[in-house]
């Protein structure tokens, strides 16, 4: 099917549906009830799930199949929030001529620090596009360019945003969100009310989610190509590749573009789901992120980096809407003088502290899950193999005896 | 003219003087053994002949063109195929993917950009690397894990790899070294077995002596950077130069 063997279309098909069914998947607990703040179903988030999982499966294509670990991918994001702005300002809100030039504006961005950065490899390759991202940063928070040429090209520590006095060339008077080609609104969502539950199906979400399966089936030919039986040839052994007449550069020039478009994607998408850009979004904690999210998930697989964008980006909005009001009334059974006590002891790992839960759950996967969350998943996976298969020989010994 | 003419090479690191003033001439299809005690400049003269090393003075003329200051993957495309000290081959690969790789090599040249279509869809590619599995008497192995592998097997893989590019010389920087004595023997029959099949020119940088009388046609004793002798293994064996630089000690041993 689609070119793929049997095991990757099933892995393709479990994704498209895992995010076609997604608003009901991540709202399972009745409104009302007290479980509901663990509900991720809301469109923000569910459309952050997939773009970071556009983001991260990029990131992988050049980290999981090179092992080169680029520590500046964030600049590639906020080039492509920007891009599709700067296209509201001069077009209209229509997101699809903004994603057009995110992908070529990261292609080109991605180009040139992927030409100079590939010089070294190892840790100075990381350092390099730490200081490429870093730099792009300082130069968009402070629009040096912009102030160059007399324009205001990132608006600064602002951020980029529409103002009525853009020109806005092909601006319908309806327009005042961004829409896909003046069908349908990114914000519109129809909210499905069943028997306490509640589901929301927004359009932004289902065009991120549709981008993101093109992402993610795109990924899984890399994988398969030559191209990507190359790469993981230069994760191996660089050495020898050379020495068998095959060129490592243009190889690890290509994935990085690659995997920099996919990041530039992702950025555009932020952009078209709320139209703001800001150059926080370049600094080297976004960088870092995307770098824990694949590590987390499994680096070199093809669904490792999904999960894990989403296990970051809900514990991030989940946990940290837990406050000590919250705690209090889950221990609200206790007596008080251990209610207060237990309340104390976990009030640091949530709120702003979720922080300190995430870098212990990352420990814990690192340490005892080096393969990440699917290696987790193929663990138990064997687990409850090894049971059944045990179970199936108990059987058949037991009912060979009197057929023989 | 042989294959392989090497003229007036030096090369100096820093005070050292690697290489004094080599001229080497590997005639095409013989097996020709470079041999010396440590420090004779073996391996800096193998890393010149294959791009990663330029020498300081001299030439080094393969088939005609001159090799220097190409990169190795352009040296390894003209038709030189190296192989290493320690066996050299993709370990995360398994055994049947690392043998594509230079079948891909060999058909696509250094660079090809193919993202899209599945390597299993690459039948001829396939074919190519089975059948050469199949010569080195690897088919069995095809699935396994290249890293898992014995060392011997990792040797006859890397061999099998350079191979399969169809090289028409092939250099090996002491095959043999850190093996068992089994794995040894299968090592000298394979090259035995290679020399008889092919019209490939090999050229062999050994220490084991029992592996250099035993392959090769000719052979250059290197010391202090300079050849010493070139001959037939025969004449090597007796001749005093010889003796005194490299063979008296390796009797003592």
């Amino acid at each position: 099917m689609l070119g793929l063997n049997k095991k990757d279309a099933s892995l393709l098909l479990v994704v498209v549906i895992l995010t076609m069914f997604a608003p009901f998947f991540l709202n399972p607990f009745p409104t009302e009830s007290a479980m509901a703040q663990f509900n991720a179903g809301y469109p923000d988030l569910m459309q952050r799930f997939v773009i970071f999982g556009i983001f991260a499966i990029g990131f992988n294509l050049l980290f999981g199949l090179t092992g080169y670990l680029s520590f500046g991918h964030a600049a590639f994001l906020g080039v492509g929030s920007y891009a599709v702005v700067w296209m509201y300002k001069l077009l209209d809100y229509n997101v699809l001529p903004g994603l057009l030039l995110a992908v070529v504006v990261s292609a080109i961005f991605a180009l040139a620090i992927g030409y100079i950065s590939l010089r070294r490899s190892g840790i100075y390759f990381s350092i390099l596009t730490l200081a490429f991202a870093q730099m792009m940063f300082a130069i968009s928070y402070s629009d040096l360019i912009g102030r160059f040429l007399g324009i205001s090209l990132t608006n600064g520590e602002t951020g980029l945003q529409v103002y009525t006095s853009d020109p806005q060339v092909l601006l319908n008077d309806w327009e005042t969100v961004p829409h896909l080609l003046g069908l349908i609104e990114m914000r519109s969502t129809y909210t499905l009310d069943l028997a306490g539950w509640s589901f929301d199906f927004n359009a932004g979400y289902y065009f991120c989610a549709f981008v993101m399966i093109l992402a993610f089936y795109l990924a899984i030919r890399i994988f398969r190509s030559p191209f990507g039986l190359m790469l993981r040839a230069i994760k191996s052994n660089q050495q020898r590749l050379n020495y068998t007449g095959l060129n490592t550069r243009p190889y690890m020039l290509a994935v990085f573009v690659i995997s920099g478009v996919y990041a530039g994607l992702a950025g555009g998408l932020m952009a078209s789901m709320d139209p703001l850009a800001g150059a926080e979004r370049m600094q080297w904690t976004a960088s870092g992120e995307v770098v824990l999210m694949t590590i987390l998930g499994g680096a070199g697989t093809l669904i490792g980096p999904v999960l894990g964008a989403g296990f970051i980006k809900y514990f991030e909005n989940i946990f940290s809407k837990i406050n000590e009001n919250v705690l209090h009334t889950w221990f609200n059974f206790m007596p008080d003088g251990l209610e207060n006590f237990v309340v104390a002891i976990i009030y640091p790992f949530i709120g702003k502290g979720w922080h300190l839960t995430l870098g212990l759950m990352f420990m814990m996967v690192v340490i005892f899950l080096p393969g990440g969350l699917v290696e987790g998943g193929q663990r138990i996976a064997k687990l409850l193999k090894r049971g059944k298969k045990d179970d199936d020989g108990a059987n058949t010994a037991t009912a060979t005896k009197p057929a023989e | 003219m042989g294959i392989l003419e090497v003229k007036n090479v030096g090369k100096r690191f820093g005070g050292l003087q690697a290489l004094g003033d080599v001229n080497l001439s590997i005639a095409e299809n013989t097996v020709h053994a470079i041999i010396g005690p440590n420090g004779a400049g073996k391996s800096t003269l193998l890393n010149c002949l294959v791009g990663k090393l330029i020498p300081d003075t001299g030439s080094v003329m393969f088939d005609g063109q001159s090799v220097l200051g190409r990169k190795p993957f352009e040296i390894n495309q003209m038709g030189i195929s190296r192989v290493f000290q320690t066996p050299e081959i993709f370990g995360d690969l398994t055994v049947l993917e690392n043998m594509m790789i230079p079948c891909f090599a060999k058909r696509d040249g250094s660079f090809e950009m193919n993202a899209i279509g599945s390597v299993m869809g690459q039948k001829d590619i396939i074919e190519r690397a089975e059948q050469m599995l199949e010569e080195m008497n690897m088919a069995d192995k095809r699935g396994m894990n290249s890293a898992s592998m014995s060392r011997g097997d990792k040797r006859r893989l890397e061999i099998g790899m350079c191979l399969s590019q169809e090289p028409r010389l092939l250099l090996l920087d002491e095959p043999t070294a850190g093996m068992a004595r089994a794995d040894t023997n299968n090592t000298i029959d394979l090259l035995k077995q290679i020399k008889e099949e092919r019209d490939i020119t090999i050229a062999i940088i050994e220490h084991d002596m029992h592996v250099v009388f035993s392959l090769s046609e000719r052979i250059t004793v290197l010391a202090q950077g300079t050849p010493l002798v070139e001959d037939t293994p025969d004449n090597i064996k007796g001749h005093p130069k010889v003796r005194e630089a490299y063979l008296g000690e390796s009797a003592d041993q």
